[in-house]
């Protein structure tokens, strides 16, 4: 396999995993994130302080994981206070905060970012079978909460808070549960990312990023895990197959994301749904 | 006979509207109230603070002897308090049977944590199919909640609220909107219902359903109780008549 080929399939598995665990807090329960970058970037931070301090791969692997579930419980608590619209503002708030916060830390690297953290030892490929390892346990988790009454309490909570609350379910746990358990992956996804670039400027985690992000959840289909995989491997691979896509990422990503809302709310996994059960009628 | 709820001197303002204006009573365990009175007269609103979905300025409330004012709606449906929506709230984009599967599986939904660790919907779904067919829903257990008529959705809230195996049930309007034969039948269910034990707490502007099948009326105006009692005594009471009907007529006065 190619260093390409090898560097291509590590970033679509990060991004499986940033998607599909935006998915569980903006698809399953409802609660729009439109700054996923910001845990994103905390986990990465986290795992790399951890990597150059320990050489530990587990440790910041941990690191990155309680980084991005700490912020995003943090976070999680203004989804108590403030609903759908508000909510979608405050964390772009939180993710310009995050960025500039970033900025201003020399301890951090400051504009620079970090450079020089230590390699896992797994080499290239090595790093690859990680990311791709760690995304089919994301997804694997991700179909298994959509299955458990975990998930069934999130569907109820994202369509009709009061309504959940009437039937004994405490919907601020599980605002909270979904922004912790969501976010902790985003920040899983950014110790990967550290591993796989050994160098990390905030940039990386800005909310154009976290926009991008979004864009998968939604034209895969909010709340389709299998969905949303799809759109994230797609989305990874568009730009980089067709150079236009690249030169006018945002463009497109933009546009795409208009005509789905428009034409296919759902997303692609409602439009092959609906093709399915029409088949099946016929 | 014990008092399954108690309200004790509750009062709520919104602005510069005394809404409910230091409300005392208790709620006997087995009992069939009506709560009734003029529109603003403070009715949902006090049944929203009964339930916790409003908080009150002052006042206590206590179901089963434990004081509950302080805790969510969850919290208190976990202790048997169960409530329809005067505007009906179904999860639309879930089945019929989905929406009291919901309710009927509260034990696991306790803690995010012990919702996790659950999967099976087997015994919940039994009990879901046996509450709809008990309310009227027999053979709707596969259709969206969003694609029912109103009739439909008003007793899918009953079986909703049925599904969380409560003690006292509040019902804001569970008939309105319904025709009469709707209406009748929507009411028998109810009555159904409080045979089976369950303490009823019925909000409802159809007058003479509420006359029909409850033993307690309980009025309201201007957010204070003028009336409670057997509801034909009550009823007779002229400062009810008056503030129900809307003031005495001219013959009434010569009368």
């Amino acid at each position: 396999m190619s260093a390409y080929t090898v560097s291509i399939v590590s970033i679509i598995g990060i991004n499986v995993i940033l998607a599909v665990s935006l998915n569980m807090i903006s698809g399953f329960c409802g609660q729009i994130s439109l700054g996923h970058g910001a845990f994103f970037g905390a986990g990465a931070y986290a795992a790399a302080l951890a990597m150059v301090a320990t050489r530990n791969v587990p440790l910041a692997l941990l690191a990155g994981l309680v980084a991005g579930s700490l912020l995003g419980i943090i976070v999680g608590f203004a989804s108590l206070r403030v609903r759908s619209d508000f909510l979608a503002v405050t964390t772009i708030g939180v993710n310009f905060l995050f960025v500039g916060f970033v900025r201003k830390q020399p301890w951090l690297g400051g504009e620079m970012g970090i450079s020089g953290i230590p390699a896992t030892g797994l080499g290239a490929s090595g790093n690859m079978i990680m990311i791709l390892l760690l995304a089919c346990v994301t997804v694997a988790f991700s179909l298994y909460v959509s299955r458990s009454w975990m998930g069934f309490a999130f569907r109820a909570v994202g369509e009709d808070e009061q309504a959940a609350t009437t039937l004994g379910i405490g919907a601020g746990a599980y605002k909270l549960a979904a922004f912790g358990i969501g976010t902790a992956f985003a920040g899983l996804a950014g110790a990967l990312y550290t591993f796989f670039t050994q160098f990390i400027t905030v940039d990386a985690f800005d909310f154009i990023f976290s926009v991008m992000l979004m864009a998968m959840v939604v034209i895969g289909g909010i709340g389709s895990t299998w969905g949303v995989v799809a759109a994230a491997i797609g989305l990874t691979l568009l730009p980089e197959a067709i150079r236009f896509v690249n030169d006018y990422r945002l463009l497109v990503f933009g546009g795409m994301l208009v005509l789905v809302i428009r034409v296919a709310p759902g997303g692609f996994a409602a439009v092959i749904r609906n093709r399915f059960v029409r088949a099946r009628q016929a | 006979m014990s008092a399954v709820l108690e309200v004790d001197n509750v009062a709520i303002r919104f602005g510069g509207v005394q809404a409910v204006a230091g409300v005392t009573r208790s709620v006997e365990a087995g009992d069939f109230v009506g709560l009734i009175g003029p529109n603003g007269a403070g009715k949902t609103t006090l049944i929203r603070i009964i339930a916790g979905l409003l908080r009150p300025d002052r006042g206590r409330i206590q179901l089963g002897g434990v004081d509950v004012t302080s805790d969510p709606t969850a919290g208190r449906v976990r202790r048997g308090l169960a409530l329809t929506h005067q505007i009906v709230r179904p999860f639309r984009e879930m089945t019929v049977l989905d929406n009291v599967v919901l309710g009927a599986g509260f034990a696991h939904t306790s803690s995010p944590l012990r919702a996790l660790l659950q999967i099976d919907r087997r015994r919940e779904s039994e009990r879901a199919a046996e509450i709809l067919a008990s309310v009227g829903l027999a053979g709707a257990e596969r259709k969206l909640a969003g694609t029912l008529p109103l009739g439909q959705l008003k007793r899918l809230e009953l079986a909703r609220a049925l599904a969380v195996d409560p003690n006292i049930v509040l019902l804001d309007e569970p008939l309105a909107g319904l025709n009469h034969t709707e209406a009748a039948k929507q009411a028998e269910t109810i009555c159904e219902v409080h045979r089976r034990g369950i303490t009823v707490v019925l909000v409802e502007h159809n007058l003479e359903e509420v006359m029909r099948i409850c033993r307690r009326l309980i009025v309201l105006n201007n957010g204070s109780v003028i009336g409670d009692g057997e509801p034909r005594e009550v009823m007779a009471d002229p400062v009810v008549h008056d503030a129900y009907v809307g003031g005495r007529t001219a013959a009434h006065a010569e009368a």
